[in-house]
């Protein structure tokens, strides 16, 4: 009895996700799609012609935004690691005065809309001229990830246990030796789930990409969809066959990370 | 901002607990004042980066709206001071009431939906069945996917001409719809796009919301007969309001502050049908020749002040329940 009540909702639960990730399946069925069945109606429903024209077009045409995106996610998660981590490490463990303050400020910092955060970095950029620059679109698109990872990292490391920090004390490790030789390597998930999220955000960046490296020599991939589509490019095999390369870091998010992903957005709205 | 101080110092007692030494630092001795100074050590980087990239673009966001830019005198920054002009300019603009009726059926709308369906979801998965985790990690794609993916999957879907969704209405016997092309559509259409972006969110807070529910809560209301809808109205429903609440705000915050999607979408467009206040912003700012500066900043000042007073209920509501 409860085991057919089971798998009755578990086939409900299929169709469920079937609908939600109708949409998705629909890409990557178009991504295959000819030139010639495109306009067909009704569509076809499998890409029983399939093609690989539209992937070819990608080879051809979008593999240097692919590069930028890649090394703008790179630098991205360098630097946010870079200047959360030991934020991160003295909020969960070294009591600073105004600690409180600081992560309110986070929370803050997290709510600002980008339009703004892109009309200020284009006045600072111009002025000092790296506008269309891909170190100033990884700065820019850092300012995405960098509360968050400040506020999960700190989360985790509170959880720490306090033996540990002895430990490493009573061998004579000060403040750096510790972080660097006790809280990092044992934060390693936060750290590695922080990473995927950060290069993510940078990867999937269109407001900061278009403003502050729309002119660029160096675009990334967000960008090179959108003038595909902006073009009046009807080569829609092509615009979805780079929708679905771009959507590789989800789905590596989801395969590596799939615990933490939850959990990550949670934590940044019920704490605890 | 008591409380964020309250919290830290909560946290005290348990470290003093479980070993003498750590209350010894807590003590001005020479040995905690060089504990602060690691401490601010450590956290010299993030503070300098806030400052750097978040107050000061913000602080240049306020300056470019109180002055009268022009494009040379953006690139000389000798733009005369102006006051409230730029303020003015927008709120006697033409677009300023259809931008905030958008912005305001935009947020409201996706909100209910995807609070609606959300829960519904969460109250579906929160029965454990073969697969569900599976099921439920599939759930948060659409919220994973980059926003240019989504948004342009969601145009060729709702195309006029050669999109799925017509042809489905087709078969149904329904006339083509043009989803993105007719003003009396194009808001509905970037809001269904929404509201399938924003349902993971809800499902996952909403649904974690569920799981902190004591089992026996359920169990007593079984026993004093209540079940099915009047269990969830009743007992459920009341116990996730705080959870609840704070999905709605924080939603609110994000929903706000969508611009990606309307602009890939619509342009917010045909004739400014979508257009909301960050689109606009952008509009004024990058989207034309002849770049308006100081309004479009102003339009973005106008949008952070709202959205930084939903956040500050939000944290309110949260530090609230956190200590209750």
């Amino acid at each position: 009895m409860r085991n057919t009540r089971g798998r009755g909702r578990t086939a409900i639960g299929v169709v469920l996700t079937g609908v939600m990730l109708f949409p998705v399946y629909w890409m990557i069925n178009v991504s295959f799609t000819r030139e010639q069945d495109m306009r067909d109606s009704p569509p076809s429903w499998f890409p029983v012609h399939g093609t690989l024209e539209g992937y070819r077009a990608v080879l051809d045409q979008q593999l240097p935004y692919l590069g930028v995106s890649v090394i703008v996610g790179l630098g991205t998660v360098a630097l946010t690691l870079l200047v959360a981590a030991p934020a991160a490490f003295s909020l969960a463990k070294l009591r600073p005065r105004g600690g409180g303050t600081l992560s309110f400020v986070l929370l803050i910092a997290q709510m600002i809309p980008g339009i703004i955060m892109a009309m200020g970095f284009y006045a600072i950029f111009l002025g000092a001229g790296v506008l269309n620059t891909v170190p100033g679109l990884i700065v820019a698109d850092s300012t995405l990830a960098v509360p968050f990872a400040v506020l999960i990292l700190t989360a985790f490391m509170s959880g720490i246990p306090e033996e540990l920090m002895q430990a490493a004390r009573v061998d004579g490790a000060g403040a750096v030796r510790t972080f660097w030789s006790v809280v990092l390597p044992v934060s390693r998930n936060a750290i590695i789930t922080v990473s995927l999220f950060a290069f993510l955000w940078a990867w999937s960046d269109f407001i900061l990409a278009s403003t502050l490296d729309g002119g660029g020599r160096g675009q990334p991939i967000t960008l090179g969809i959108y003038h595909y589509i902006g073009n009046n490019n009807q080569q829609w095999n092509a615009i979805m066959a780079t929708a679905v390369i771009a959507s590789i870091p989800t789905a590596v998010l989801l395969v590596i990370a799939q615990r933490y992903v939850a959990a990550g957005i949670t934590a940044g709205a019920v704490k605890n | 901002m008591n409380r964020v101080s309250q919290r830290s110092v909560n946290r005290v007692p348990q470290a003093a607990g479980s070993s003498p030494a750590a209350g010894r630092t807590r003590r001005a001795t020479p040995r905690a004042r060089s504990g602060q100074w690691a401490a601010w050590a450590f956290l010299a980087p993030v503070a300098v980066y806030l400052l750097l990239f978040y107050a000061y673009p913000m602080y240049r966001n306020v300056e470019l709206s109180l002055r009268h830019y022009t494009v040379r005198s953006f690139v000389q920054g000798d733009a005369p001071f102006t006051g409230f002009a730029n303020y003015a300019t927008i709120l006697g603009d033409a677009t300023f009431g259809p931008a905030l009726w958008h912005t305001a059926v935009f947020t409201l709308v996706s909100l209910a939906f995807q609070f609606t369906i959300g829960l519904a979801l969460a109250m579906f998965f929160i029965r454990n069945f073969p697969l569900s985790a599976t099921l439920r990690a599939l759930f948060l794609v659409p919220w994973l996917l980059p926003l240019i993916v989504s948004s342009s999957t969601w145009s060729w879907m709702l195309n006029s001409d050669s999109g799925v969704v017509n042809a489905v209405l087709g078969a149904v016997g329904a006339g083509p719809v043009h989803w993105l092309t007719s003003p009396g559509w194009s808001l509905w259409s970037v809001t269904i796009a929404n509201i399938w972006i924003g349902v993971p969110f809800n499902l996952v807070v909403l649904y974690s919301g569920l799981q902190a529910i004591d089992p026996a809560i359920h169990e007593a209301a079984e026993m004093d007969g209540a079940a099915g809808w009047t269990r969830f109205r009743r007992v459920t429903f009341p116990l996730l309001r705080p959870v609840s609440a704070i999905t709605l705000l924080l939603g609110l915050v994000y929903t706000l502050k969508v611009f990606d999607i309307i602009w890939i979408m619509t342009k917010g467009g045909p004739s400014g049908s979508s257009t909301t206040f960050a689109t606009w912003s952008y509009r004024l700012g990058f989207g034309n020749l002849l770049p308006a500066f100081g309004p479009g900043a102003a339009v973005g000042n106008l949008l952070i002040v709202a959205a930084l007073t939903f956040g500050l209920i939000y944290i309110r509501l949260q530090r609230r329940q956190t200590f209750s």
